[in-house]
């Protein structure tokens, strides 16, 4: 089969430095994957190599089935991204914002008047749809930034750590929103330190100081490592 | 185009829902320049001026009348005798004192050397000279009119005519700088802000993974400062004109696109230095340290270029704002036409290339 994303060797240099030392993987169509490591253990180097904002140093890697040296630019129409610091713009309202970024992907204005009104009902947030995004509490914020990183309905969407500082209830409702999209076909490449996240995932890869220790569903992963839970399997591996 | 479109539609919800911002850059130039133009000014207005008046004749008079007549002096005191001088400058009444000696008209009738003698108030050098100066030339013109005479009291007159600028007024040179300095302000300053803020905050990757191209980013950032520019060029030179009466003598439109040219130049200047710094505060000190001082000093503004050190002067070459002021005063005050100011275009032309070569180079190398 086809994969939504796969990288053999991929490796990112910052001089003397391997933030990323030579990782393979594949991500399949339609899966949700969770990519899993300590702060600094080269999480947002490798997803940036993957959506063309880093060039890789060595290696291959193909997203959507586009290659991330020649393609970038055939990339970016597939994908969707949303950074680990917050992505919308704080001085417009949810509705500008909305209509920004599916503007910029080509979204017609009726098409995004519609739209726009959709997502906005979908996320129940009508109360907000003219407050600026500062005055708007951080779930809605980030369910927003979602809704948006996927309103150009990307094959491929990458989440960096899109939970940090976000209340138990909210995240619940964030992952329903992951798994609704990830059934109608998208993959999801998430990155996050939660470990009780990581069990939502289909499959989870562990990074340890720039490369990948182990990788795979999270059932066979505590099979693997002789664990009760993803934060024993992911101590075992990084406190040897 | 249409991606163009949204993108300068959401940068103008920025700038205009930051209000503080918006009122200082649409509110400088008005505070600058009126500032300029009616409290820091050297040039002379109701001067208060005291006389010691000994001679007590038509001429004596005259003089006083033709003193008091001018724009440029007030007659504050007459003082009985030469003695009451001094304390009447430690007083502090007035800046200058004239003294006309006895038999003033006789004297000079007869063709007897006389004096007029000026005291001025020296502790201010710039304006004591000034003051001098003007009154000197009050008093010659006064004689050489009324003396039956026909020999002048002086063999060799020298006949002054200050040309583009007949009253030396000081707005004359402050418009063409608050201009250059507002323009370079919110062209460079704000364009690296704005560009830096995104990337501080993040959004600045979410657009370089968006199919949007860089060089569109760019585009869509400047052109709403180009547009504030030069909205705060219309303003400045309407304030010179109908608050200060100075002239606009050459072509609107060749002050127009020399205008858009310096804009577009200190544009360049702005991304370069966001290319090259990762926070707003860092992108604000840059701008003013690096752009703004040497403005300021360097370009001729206030401190003429001529009286500088020899390597002050080398160095003001490449500050644009020099050859920017030199145009714009020669369209302003000179009515020149292009053809003498094409040189400074040109060297203008080759800096606006030179820093957005360097800027797109750089842009690029962030990216990879």
């Amino acid at each position: 089969m086809e994969y939504a994303i796969s990288a053999n060797g991929l490796t990112k240099k910052f001089g003397a430095f391997t933030a990323v030392n030579a990782i393979t993987f594949n991500v399949k169509k339609g899966e949700i994957f969770g990519f899993l490591g300590a702060n600094g253990a080269g999480k947002t180097t490798a997803m940036r190599m993957l959506n063309g904002l880093s060039r890789p140093t060595a290696g291959e890697a193909q997203v959507a089935g586009y290659d991330v040296y020649r393609e970038t630019e055939r990339i970016k129409q597939h994908i969707g991204y949303m950074s680990q610091k917050f992505s919308l713009y704080e001085d417009l309202t949810p509705k500008e914002n909305i209509h920004f970024y599916g503007g910029i992907y080509g979204g017609s204005l009726s098409f995004l008047k519609q739209k726009s009104k959709e997502l906005i009902t979908e996320l129940g947030m009508e109360a907000y749809a003219n407050t600026l995004v500062k005055n708007i509490p951080l779930g809605w914020k980030q369910k927003l930034s979602f809704s948006i990183a996927i309103m150009h309905q990307p094959a491929i969407v990458f989440l960096d750590e899109p939970t940090g500082g976000v209340d138990p209830i909210t995240r619940r409702q964030f992952w329903e929103m992951i798994y609704k999209v990830a059934n109608e076909g998208m993959t999801v490449f998430v990155t996050t330190h939660y470990m009780d996240e990581a069990e939502y995932c289909d499959r989870v890869s562990i990074m340890v100081d720039g490369r990948i220790e182990a990788l795979d569903s999270p059932g066979n992963l505590k099979k693997q490592f002789k664990a009760e839970t993803m934060n024993d399997v992911f101590l075992k591996l990084t406190r040897p | 185009m249409k991606q163009l479109g949204i993108f300068i539609k959401k940068e103008i919800y920025h700038i205009l829902r930051d209000k503080r911002t918006l009122v200082i850059l649409l509110g400088m130039p008005l505070a600058l320049v009126l500032l300029f133009g009616f409290a820091i000014t050297n040039e002379i207005n109701n001067a208060r001026i005291a006389l010691v008046d000994l001679a007590q004749d038509e001429l004596s008079q005259e003089i006083s009348a033709r003193l008091a007549a001018s724009d440029y002096f007030t007659i504050e005191d007459q003082l009985p005798q030469v003695a009451d001088i001094e304390p009447h400058f430690q007083k502090g009444k007035s800046k200058l004192v004239v003294v006309f000696p006895e038999q003033l008209q006789s004297n000079t009738r007869r063709g007897i050397p006389t004096s007029i003698q000026l005291i001025a108030d020296a502790t201010d050098p710039n304006t004591a000279t000034t003051l001098i100066n003007y009154a000197q030339a009050i008093i010659y013109s006064e004689l050489q009119e009324s003396t039956d005479n026909p020999k002048p009291p002086l063999h060799i007159q020298t006949e002054v005519k200050m040309l583009y600028n007949p009253r030396l007024k000081s707005v004359y040179m402050f418009v063409p700088g608050v201009m250059t300095v507002i323009l370079m302000l919110v062209s460079a300053m704000m364009t690296s802000i704005a560009i830096t803020r995104e990337k501080e905050l993040g959004t600045m990757e979410v657009l370089l993974v968006s199919p949007l191209r860089p060089p569109l980013i760019v585009i869509g950032k400047v052109i709403p400062y180009i547009l504030l520019s030069l909205i705060n060029t219309a303003v400045i030179l309407m304030l010179g004109t109908f608050v200060f009466g100075m002239p606009v003598e050459g072509s609107l439109a060749l002050l127009g696109l020399e205008s858009l040219l310096f804009v577009v130049t200190s544009l360049g200047l702005g991304i370069l230095i966001s290319t090259r710094t990762e926070s707003q505060q860092v992108a604000m000190l840059i701008s003013l340290m690096a752009l703004m001082l040497p403005t300021i000093l360097l370009s001729g503004f206030i401190f003429p270029i001529e009286s500088m050190p020899k390597l002050l002067q080398i160095i003001s070459n490449i500050i644009p704002a020099k050859w920017f002021i030199i145009i714009i005063k020669n369209i302003m005050l000179k009515g020149t036409g292009f053809e003498f100011v094409w040189k400074e275009t040109l060297i203008l032309l080759g800096m606006m290339f030179l820093f957005i070569a360097a800027s797109v180079r750089n842009f690029k190398i962030r990216l990879a």
